[in-house]
């Protein structure tokens, strides 16, 4: 009987007329792929292209095809569908999967295009005139009260004005990746980044490492369900706290660290026997109902001084209502995770099934919050694929305050998409702890490209800004008016309020 | 059915009867309801005109200097404000309406009498002038609310008569406030200005402020009620630009209970006024800061207490901020004040004669209107002009009543922040 019937996705072609026979491959490779008998062998079957050893090979003699094995057509029972049986049959267990969902699903910023000034009012050149991204994080008052004082000007009646709110110079931070998925050069690269842009990285769920106290001031700290790493010092040190719900790419489903990843390091960090595995339970077992969360959320500020505290959900269908119960439970802002949105690991079948595109979160939970009048009482932030400065500001026209990008900051580290973060084997030293593929992040070189990614995208943003006319982002901010859609249905034109392209 | 020159406007060639005449408005003329369906784009030439003293002006000041500035507008929309110039009704409510049909005033009227005491309901006396037809039935009340109905609605009086704006503007099929504040009047149509000023027979009223407006609609066929002002209450507001900001400001009015039906800038604008002013009792200084914010290099470098008024008032008015090129001028029983974008993308001089203080699109009006003036300037970004009718209530600075001196020292502090244009 043969071992397997799933042939090899990818095919390694070395041309050894190129090749200086190094073994730099060999070295570079997390997966095994090669062996080494006078020249670089591989093994075709455990490649999954992500580029490591073609990045690294001084010869670039090395090329990654797919495997073109011809299965005969059947749209039905994809070729992908067709390997789950057989992969599923000799397993006989739940197919796991890292990154985000990667099934062919409509996407509607892809559907979305932006506005532009013509004559009637002038477009605005942001490389001469000021464009202002500046974005306050938090919970605000309806209005703001004033008195005059005495000096012929007015200040802040007490208590009034704008507080606990967090500053960011972007409309922009890293979205949670907990310390154990990744590295801890990882976390370093992302902290150092948040300090220089003025923005925020998130612990995940994971802990704070001693090694990033230092940046303190521009770190979330998540509480999930696991409870890993949580205690009062844990909590006062953040900028913000987050009670981690869900997460777009499993929602409803909890997570599991294997002991393997569990090292001395993560394991102080997390507060949990080394070589322990890590579970998430599936929902939090002090949070049964949304009054319960109200007695954390509370807690938590309470154990604090009233830091903000924000609520990460995952986009499900009744999204709009939890949001509003969330906001009303006192959260300073909402987190909506869609569901094309990464993960370290996450049964596939959850990842590319369950969920709601973040388009369609951040529309109907602003157009909720706005009707139920709370809009103010808390930020958005929305996360689950934001590709690109256009998704980022076509999210914010849509209603949200503040994007978040896991996988595109995991790209600028060299992440390549190979979808293999549950191994712990990643080949670039993002998705593991293995000290021979970690040290290959240096967080200086990490956070360099990280605050590249983020200038870059908002320097795009502010391009955007300036063609629709305007020059702060508060201005396009749920501004839909500014969106218009192409081929999307009627429906769904209505459910996120954007006109179809020609009204 | 009989004609009565009162209920209906004398049939032109284009409307042979009554019934043709519901079908073209039906079919042919867009009603605001229509005109709502996308933004509406357009330049405009503006003017404001206070007499400090409190001393009447003649309506004709204002369309002289609206007369100058012809090119700013194509015809499509002029209109006029005026304040102080019902002192026989001071402390009624004036309705300004428009009417489509008579079923648009029926049903209008139906409101008013039903939740309030209408004193006086007359049709607005016209003359008729070359360039101005198609207009609608024009009609004004003095009203105020039945003091009944207004205890039971558990509203303040100005909340009621915003709600029953919002009402007839939202669902009275034809019917269209032009304004409802009290001892002022809103006089607007599609025509030049001159020529609807002449309409209206403006020579006949006089007042301390007036406010005027040339439209120049891009993209929108002409409507009485689209032209400017615009108004709520005793707020009027003539508007030169474009809100690019437009499609979050209304959303986020709309949290308010604001209805915003026009489509337009300036509609938004007045409500913007509205709701810091009169509901969040702002003071007019730091409202203007709210709708046309400093930038945050300039928040970061002022003292402490300025800048924590300042990040907060960014930080909630965000979404209330008007972005985009913009001139703009308020007028208000007891002033007015004009206000340019945070960056002066569009034209707005000022000028001082005594105690007229005067703002226009262009010098031009300034020089028509006044023969020798003091000083010229044009006024800096963001920086507000404000002019206060010596003894009157300062009604929008809410409870917080600045006294005379520092509402002075606010005028001359503008003034002197202005780069000071020599006057020959």
């Amino acid at each position: 009987m043969p071992i397997s019937l799933i042939q090899p996705e990818f095919k390694v072609e070395i041309d050894y007329d190129k090749c200086h026979k190094c073994g730099r491959c060999v070295q570079q490779c997390g997966w095994g792929v090669y062996s080494f008998n006078e020249r670089p062998i591989p093994d075709d079957s455990k490649c999954r292209a992500c580029h490591r050893c073609v990045t690294y090979c001084p010869a670039h003699c090395i090329v990654i095809k797919k495997n073109d094995l011809a299965l005969r057509d059947n749209a039905n029972w994809t070729s992908a569908l067709r390997k789950s049986v057989w992969r599923q049959a000799e397993t006989g267990g739940v197919m796991l999967a890292g990154m985000g969902n990667d099934k062919p699903y409509q996407s509607v910023f892809d559907h979305l295009v932006l506005d532009a000034c013509q004559v009637t009012n002038p477009s605005i050149d942001p490389l001469r005139e000021p464009m202002e991204l500046r974005t306050y994080l938090g919970r605000k008052p309806d209005n703001v009260e004033v008195e005059p004082d005495g000096a012929g000007g007015y200040k802040l009646k007490e208590g009034a004005g704008v507080t606990n709110n967090i500053k960011l110079e972007t409309p922009m931070i890293f979205s949670p990746m907990s310390y154990g998925s990744v590295s801890l050069n990882v976390h370093k690269s992302l902290a150092m980044a948040a300090e220089r842009c003025g923005i925020l990285m998130n612990t995940g769920e994971g802990g704070l490492h001693a090694d990033l106290y230092p940046y303190q001031d521009n770190v979330i700290v998540q509480v999930a369900s696991g409870r890993f790493g949580v205690n009062p010092e844990y909590l006062n040190r953040g900028a913000a706290m987050e009670i981690k719900v869900g997460q777009g790419a499993k929602p409803g489903i909890g997570g599991h660290l294997p002991g393997e990843k569990i090292n001395k390091e993560v394991s102080e960090t997390r507060m949990i026997p080394q070589g322990s595995d890590a579970i998430s339970p599936a929902p939090h077992h002090d949070i049964y109902s949304i009054e319960d969360l109200r007695q954390l959320i509370y807690s938590l500020k309470e154990a604090t001084g009233y830091k903000p505290v924000g609520v990460k959900i995952a986009a499900v269908h009744n999204v709009a209502a939890i949001a509003s119960g969330i906001v009303r439970a006192g959260a300073d802002y909402v987190y909506l995770d869609g569901f094309k949105g990464g993960t370290g690991a996450a049964p596939q079948i959850i990842r590319d099934h369950v969920g709601l595109p973040i388009e369609i979160a951040i529309a109907v939970v602003d157009q909720r919050l706005r009707d139920e009048g709370i809009r103010n009482q808390a930020s958005i932030i929305a996360a689950g694929s934001i590709r690109s400065s256009a998704d980022f500001a076509k999210a914010i026209a849509l209603g949200a305050d503040v994007v978040a990008i896991g996988s595109a900051a995991l790209m600028a580290l060299g992440c390549h998409m190979c979808q293999g973060c549950h191994t712990g084997s990643c080949s670039w030293g993002l998705t593991t702890q293995k000290p021979e593929l970690t040290r290959r992040v240096d967080p200086e070189w990490g956070a360099e490209r990280l605050s590249n990614l983020v200038h870059a995208w908002s320097h795009e943003l502010q391009e955007i800004l300036g063609a629709l006319g305007v020059n702060s982002v508060e201005s396009l901010r749920g501004s839909r008016e500014r969106l218009r859609a192409i081929g999307l249905d009627e429906q769904t034109c209505k459910i996120i309020g954007v006109k179809p392209a020609g009204m | 059915m009989e004609f009565n020159p009162l209920l209906e406007r004398m049939p032109t060639s284009k409307m042979p009867s009554f019934t043709d005449r519901e079908g073209l408005f039906n079919e042919e003329r867009p009603r605001y309801a229509e005109e709502a369906a996308s933004k509406i784009h357009g330049g405009c030439g503006l003017m404001g005109i206070c007499d400090e003293s409190g001393t009447p002006m003649s309506g004709v000041e204002a369309i002289k200097a609206m007369a100058v500035q012809r090119d700013r507008g194509n015809g499509l929309g002029g209109g006029y404000a005026g304040y102080g110039i019902y002192p026989e009704f001071p402390d009624h409510y004036c309705f300004h309406m428009m009417y489509h049909d008579i079923k648009a005033k029926e049903d209008a009227e139906a409101i008013f009498d039903q939740y309030f005491v209408v004193d006086l309901a007359e049709p607005m006396p016209t003359r008729p002038v070359k360039g101005i037809s198609d207009a609608p039935l024009l009609w004004r009340y003095f009203l105020n609310p039945d003091s009944y109905k207004l205890e039971s609605s558990e509203m303040s009086t100005e909340d009621f008569i915003v709600h029953t704006v919002m009402l007839i503007n939202s669902s009275v099929d034809g019917a269209f406030v032009a304004s409802s504040g009290k001892n002022m009047g809103a006089f607007k149509g599609v025509g030049f200005p001159e020529e609807i000023g002449h309409y209206y027979r403006l020579d006949e009223y006089e007042g301390n402020t007036w406010v005027g407006h040339n439209r120049f609609p891009t993209n929108t066929p002409g409507w009485w009620g689209g032209a400017h002002p615009f108004t709520l209450l005793d707020w009027s507001i003539v508007h030169n630009g474009e809100i690019s900001s437009y499609g979050i400001n209304s959303r986020y009015l709309e949290a308010f209970g604001y209805k915003c039906t026009l489509g337009t800038d300036t509609e938004v604008a007045a409500y913007l006024f509205d709701l810091l002013l009169r509901r969040h009792k702002l003071p007019l200084e730091l409202a203007c800061k709210a709708l046309a914010s400093p930038l945050w290099t300039e928040i970061d470098r002022m003292p402490e207490s300025e800048q924590a008024v300042m990040r907060s008032l960014r930080a909630v008015y965000g979404p209330g901020m008007l972005n985009g090129p913009f001139a703009i001028v308020l007028g208000f029983n007891g002033g007015m004040v004009a206000l340019n974008d945070r960056i002066k993308l569009r034209p707005l001089v000022a000028a001082r004669q005594g105690t007229r203080l005067m703002v226009a699109s262009e010098e031009s009006a300034m020089r028509e209107v006044l023969d020798a003036p003091d000083k010229v300037w044009a006024p800096r970004a963001g920086e507000p002009v404000i002019a206060r009718v010596k003894g009157q209530d300062w009604p929008i600075h809410g409870d917080l009543h600045l006294s005379a001196s520092e509402v002075s020292c606010a005028v001359t502090g503008v003034e002197s922040s202005c780069e000071t244009v020599e006057v020959n």
